[in-house]
């Protein structure tokens, strides 16, 4: 080795911990977040609604953005975290909220471990496939099982327990939204680590190559089922935070519709740069409650013409920039 | 000598069509062995057996002496195969420095390291920086490995199989589409891997197969033709009718 490897070995380590520093950028967002629990207390509702599908569209990035995994039934792990809450609440199993809401997502993650070894095969068609048939398959048998599960009526009669046994949830949204909040900004943060970590960047190797990742030494289907199964338990917990802050579940939390709607939010605000699910759902949303509110009958419409035009435009160049500035290197 | 790796009768049906049929070959550890004969005849589809992308249909593999024949792909390569590919296959996205550093850090089993940021293990970094060195991609390794030169592309896809340090290792075309030009840095790369390193090498450039060769087995036709030193090779005449042409008696 040369005399300059030394000086050469920090630039490497340099170079590779820069990626992971925290930018400007990122904090004002998360500042914009905390800022909007103070100044904004009318919007509480619908930001706990844009956060629990922030939440969800996270979890579809750490698959889809980070693996390269498409899913079109991501719905069937926030249905089954968001019945696992109901029930757990329903039942008094576990009253504590923050308790019931790993617990959900437990269940998810072993549902999503379960199901993982479906999606390590084939190409996208079939994963598309499969992950449709898993979600539809759930709901029949949430349907069929009415007896737990109210069928078509949903699950009634649940009340959430007071937050740490002081904050209810009320009408209002501001338990729900600073709870919802709270636990989306410490989920980002695990989840900003994990795509950081060698093991996030052996994710993306598999994604851009899995003919070579394997040939360096890399177990593919390990590391596709260990990262399906945290982007499960990841969908369970926002369905759980659904169903909390709601205090209702439906059938519908396993419907086509979610999974497509969230595959729109991603694709809105853009892969593999964790902040893609959070930008896309705030947009989403808030399109969707906007033009909603002008013409009420035709929002298919405009989320449709807004679709055709994201892809046709160029999301890429738009959604490279944004990666520019919250610091990603691709 | 002992034997690095071993094939005992392997077999490769496509359908109908047989892409390798009763492979028997043995390379020694501390080989220079190449794998010549004439397209089609089936050399990628064996490296491709040896590495564990195709399952054989029939047949066994042994590397120094262990059967690996059921084993996954990177299993193989942690038991100390690696391979480069005849067209490069790389990760576009990413810098030489993230490539490398991969290998390496999947080589010494913290890849699966979740909870660190990728760099903080210092230890991985002298490992690194000496392949990137060694193949004279230190200057570009920030760069996205899409955007380097050709030729770049090429010494990281052989860098990236020496950074798991193999013992054995299956180099599939390695100076394939180079320039002229550019060729002596790929040459100079392989000739200068360690003795202890097994090489099995594919390679139509001929000059390069009978400098670096000691050994060379022929294959046509999905079977081994015949094997024999570089000399008796190129004093065969089958060998000459069914591919080497003039070439070979002009060298």
């Amino acid at each position: 080795m040369s005399a300059g490897a030394p000086v050469l070995a920090t630039a490497v380590a340099d170079h590779l911990a820069l990626r992971a520093r925290w930018r400007a950028l990122e904090v004002a967002f998360w500042g914009a977040a905390l800022a909007s629990l103070f100044l904004l207390p009318g919007k509480h509702l619908i930001l706990a609604e844009i956060a629990v599908l922030g939440l969800f569209a996270l979890s579809l990035d750490l698959i889809l953005g980070h693996a390269g995994i498409l899913s079109l039934g991501h719905a069937a792990f926030f249905g089954f975290g968001a019945y696992a809450a109901g029930l757990l609440a329903k039942h008094h199993v576990i009253d504590e909220p923050v308790l019931a809401l790993l617990a959900s997502g437990l269940a998810a993650a072993a549902l999503g471990f379960a199901t993982s070894f479906l999606v390590l095969r084939g190409s996208d068609l079939t994963r598309l496939m499969v992950t449709l048939g898993v979600a539809m398959l759930l709901r029949e048998v949430a349907n069929r099982f009415d007896d737990i599960t109210g069928g078509a009526d949903g699950l009634q009669g649940i009340a959430t327990a007071p937050l740490l046994g002081r904050f209810s949830f009320d009408i209002t949204g501001h338990v729900a939204y600073a709870y919802v909040l709270a636990i989306l900004f410490v989920l980002f943060v695990v989840a900003r680590r994990i795509v950081h970590s060698p093991f996030g960047l052996s994710l993306r190797s598999i994604k851009g190559n899995p003919l070579r990742a394997s040939a360096i030494g890399i177990p593919v289907n390990r590391r596709l089922v260990a990262i399906y199964t945290i982007a499960a338990c990841y969908a369970g917990i926002a369905g759980a935070l659904l169903t909390q802050t709601t205090s209702f579940c439906s059938l519908d939390v396993f419907s086509f519709e979610r999974s497509a709607d969230l595959l729109l939010v991603l694709i809105i605000g853009g892969t593999g740069y964790l902040y893609g699910g959070l930008a896309g759902a705030v947009a989403f949303k808030l399109m969707q409650d906007w033009i909603a509110s002008l013409t009420p009958q035709y929002w298919q419409f405009w989320i449709g013409l807004l679709l055709v035009m994201i892809v046709l435009v160029g999301r890429e160049r738009v959604a490279a920039r944004l990666r520019g500035l919250f610091g990603k290197g691709r | 000598m002992p034997v690095a790796l071993e094939t005992l009768g392997l077999h490769k049906n496509f359908g109908g069509i047989a892409a390798c049929t009763d492979v028997s070959l043995r390379v020694e550890r501390g080989a220079r062995h190449a794998l010549i004969g004439p397209n089609g005849a089936g050399k990628t589809t064996l490296i491709n057996l040896l590495t564990g992308v195709l399952s054989p249909s029939a047949g066994r593999i042994l590397l120094e002496g262990e059967d690996i024949t059921a084993a996954a792909p990177h299993r193989r390569v942690r038991r100390g195969l690696a391979r480069t590919f005849q067209i490069n296959q790389l990760f576009a996205d990413f810098t030489p420095l993230e490539s490398i550093g991969l290998a390496v850090s999947e080589r010494l089993g913290h890849g699966g390291d979740w909870w660190r940021v990728a760099g903080s293990r210092l230890s991985l970094d002298a490992d690194i920086v000496g392949v990137l060195e060694r193949f004279r991609l230190a200057e570009v390794m920030h760069e996205r490995v899409a955007t380097l030169p050709y030729g770049k592309q090429r010494l990281l896809e052989i860098a990236l199989a020496i950074a798991c340090q193999p013992r054995v290792l299956l180099l599939d075309e390695p100076a394939a589409g180079v320039p002229e030009e550019e060729r002596h840095e790929i040459l100079s790369a392989v000739a200068s891997l360690p003795r202890e390193v097994t090489v099995l090498f594919i390679e139509h450039d001929m000059d390069l197969v009978f400098s670096f060769a000691e050994r060379i087995s022929v294959m046509v036709n999905g079977g081994l033709f015949t094997e024999g030193s570089p000399d008796e090779v190129a004093r065969d005449p089958r060998v000459k009718a069914v591919y080497l042409g003039e070439e070979v008696v002009d060298a």
